[in-house]
């Protein structure tokens, strides 16, 4: 198993902070919105350099998504920022009439996404938004997996020219991938070599895949794991070299298995390779008040998990 | 309408003229019955589509883009359409769902050939049921048809204009059963907030929508005194006249940060006496019969066709 250490944690919207404050310098169409939530989001040192082009929209997050899709027929690259609950499923018609089909160049980024949000609850925990927004037609959705790669992420999406949905969240997790890289949309990330078991991981649960991967390595099992930070398009050649090569897969999430990236998973296999697949997601449940660190214990989101499923799935070769 | 550049808007109230600077108000009300036909015969033609909003709105939308805006023009007069629209005067249709009037304006603007409206609702059509921006059709800059999204759009594309110091300007047409959409109110709060003066959204106030009048089915109460409180200019007009409507464009714009809300008096199906004032015509096609008795009532001009 190859070694990823870490010097720093640090949260994943802080890199989407510090990648639009990089954003607000280089491309002067970029345009960041809020509704009310500047701080969470991490907008300030955005809003002190360019108080211009800043948006505060207050708490009416789909007038925050329409004002985003008039901005851009004035060629301006709105960055529209909240919760990823109120990013998505309050706002899901507008997201889809205005911004998906009208394909519309707004960037919707999303914090504070799944149980890692923690203490607030189930009201705010969503765990469908990755399904909601990769069932859209002309829709990109990118869900980075640390500080670094977030606002690798965040840079890399003012360049591409279409409707983009970017996840990322709450907690201070280690940062682990490096603070030069290039973020190339759809193209999956080799974590590490291996020939035992496929693990497809995003987001939050990279992390996870990694401390599973040492656990797997001390018992002689070597795993091939892929950071499948875009969802939308999905590299479907990675997936497909990788279970050619292991036999089998096992997806991990923060997120429902209804609509998530295991489902995405399922459908390149069952089409094109099929292969057993495991899942670590949350099944058919919200989630509830707690610290991340219990949620994720809780609601099976852990290297312990994932080690489980690996076992289940390589039983089923 | 002139041969080439923008057409020039008079700014106060002095200024202003009861008839139409660059065509004559008869052309203008010519142009308009072509329009009603054309609603007509495209509704007809696949017996489905919304008549009655369509009717009601044409005098405004003739006015709009036969006088109004000021928009980019080549040579020969005909519009130049680019997605930005930088430096010309954009519309937006929030009540998609009158896209008849929107399409048969748009042609008869140039901006397509008329011939293109014997496609609406068809398979394969730019002319979609309610406009929208896949096929790419010129003018249409948003898609619209679920209500209640046009004011937040329209909020934007004014921001972006202030943004890129480009002094035109932005119209926005609502429907008034559209004013029980919640996105509605948040872009009411938006637009006086963010001092987006160079924005006239205007209420399609024909007291009808599908299920009975808006009185009935969820009232509107005083929209005017609504918007004021929410710190709009508002202003009233007739929508079925022509003059009316254009004398009232032309002099809302006076406060730069102040957006104008104006509360357009229509009748549902004007134009087609059997569907005036009756909200079961809101999205009924008529019939061969019903069409004949129609266009009987609405006598082409000299010089202009149907597609």
């Amino acid at each position: 198993m190859k070694k990823y250490e870490y010097t720093d944690k640090k949260d994943t919207r802080s890199g989407f902070g510090a990648g639009i404050a990089e954003l607000g310098r280089s491309n002067p169409n970029v345009i960041a919105l809020t509704a009310d939530l500047a701080g969470s989001l991490k907008l300030e040192t955005f809003i002190k350099e360019y108080p211009e082009r800043f948006v505060q929209c207050g708490i009416a997050e789909a007038n925050m998504i329409g004002v985003s899709a008039g901005l851009t027929i004035g060629g301006k690259i709105p960055f529209a920022t909240t919760f990823a609950n109120f990013a998505t499923g309050r706002v899901y018609d507008q997201i889809r009439q205005s911004v998906a089909y009208s394909n519309k160049n707004v960037k919707i980024c999303a914090s504070h996404a799944g149980l890692t949000l923690g203490e607030d609850g189930a009201t705010h925990q969503i765990l469908e938004d990755l399904g909601m927004m990769k069932m859209l037609p002309n829709m990109t959705v990118i869900n980075p997996c640390d500080y670094n790669q977030t606002k690798a992420a965040t840079i890399a999406i003012a360049e591409h020219d279409g409707p983009v949905y970017l996840r990322f969240g709450r907690p201070v997790i280690p940062v682990f991938t490096p603070a030069d890289q290039q973020f190339e949309i759809g193209k999956a990330w080799h974590v590490n070599e291996g020939d035992a078991v496929s693990i497809f991981c995003t987001g939050h649960l990279v992390w996870e895949a990694i401390k599973a991967g040492e656990i797997l390595s001390e018992q002689g099992i070597e795993a091939d794991i892929v950071n499948i930070h875009t969802i939308k398009p999905l590299d479907e050649e990675a997936i497909l070299a990788s279970v050619r090569k292991t036999g089998c897969a096992v997806s991990a999430e923060e997120h429902m298995l209804n609509g998530g990236l295991g489902d995405s998973v399922a459908q390149v296999l069952a089409r094109h390779f099929p292969a057993p697949l495991e899942y670590v997601g949350v099944h058919d449940t919200f989630g509830e008040s707690g610290t991340p660190d219990q949620l994720m214990q809780k609601y099976g989101l852990t290297a312990d998990k994932i080690v489980e499923q690996v076992k289940k799935v390589m039983a089923r070769k | 309408m002139s041969t080439s550049g923008f057409h020039t808007r008079l700014k106060t109230d002095a200024d202003v003229d009861i008839r139409a600077t660059y065509m004559e108000l008869q052309q203008l009300e010519g142009i308009a019955t072509a329009v009603r036909r054309d609603i007509l015969r495209m509704v007809a033609a696949v017996n489905s589509g919304h008549p009655g909003g369509s009717l009601g709105c044409t005098d405004f939308m003739v006015a709009l883009y036969f006088d109004i805006m000021r928009r980019k023009l080549d040579g020969d007069g005909k519009p130049v359409f680019d997605m930005n629209g930088h430096d010309e005067d954009l519309f937006f249709l929030s009540n998609g769902h009158i896209s008849p009037v929107f399409y048969s304006v748009l042609a008869r603007a140039g901006y397509f050939p008329i011939s293109e409206l014997a496609t609406f609702r068809k398979l394969d059509s730019r002319l979609q049921g309610h406009p929208a921006t896949a096929e790419h059709i010129p003018g249409v800059r948003i898609a619209s048809g679920s209500l209640g999204q046009g004011l937040s759009v329209a909020c934007g594309a004014a921001y972006a204009k202030k943004l890129n110091g480009d002094d035109k300007h932005v119209y926005v047409l609502m429907g008034d059963g559209e004013q029980q959409e919640g996105q509605i109110w948040e872009a009411a709060q938006f637009a006086p907030n963010k001092k987006l003066g160079n924005l006239t959204a205007i209420i399609d106030l024909n007291h009808a929508q599908i299920d009975g009048t808006t009185q009935n089915v969820n009232d509107n109460r005083d929209l005017a005194a609504k918007y004021r409180a929410f710190g709009w200019f508002v202003d009233e007009m007739e929508g079925n006249d022509i003059s009316d409507v254009i004398r009232t464009l032309r002099k809302s714009q006076e406060d730069p940060d102040v957006p104008t809300m104006i509360l357009m008096h229509t009748e549902m199906g004007f134009g087609v006496e059997y569907m005036v004032g009756n909200y079961k015509w809101h999205g009924t096609a008529p019939n061969a019969d019903q069409l004949q008795q129609a266009l009987n009532g609405l006598p082409l001009s000299i010089g202009v066709t149907d597609y």
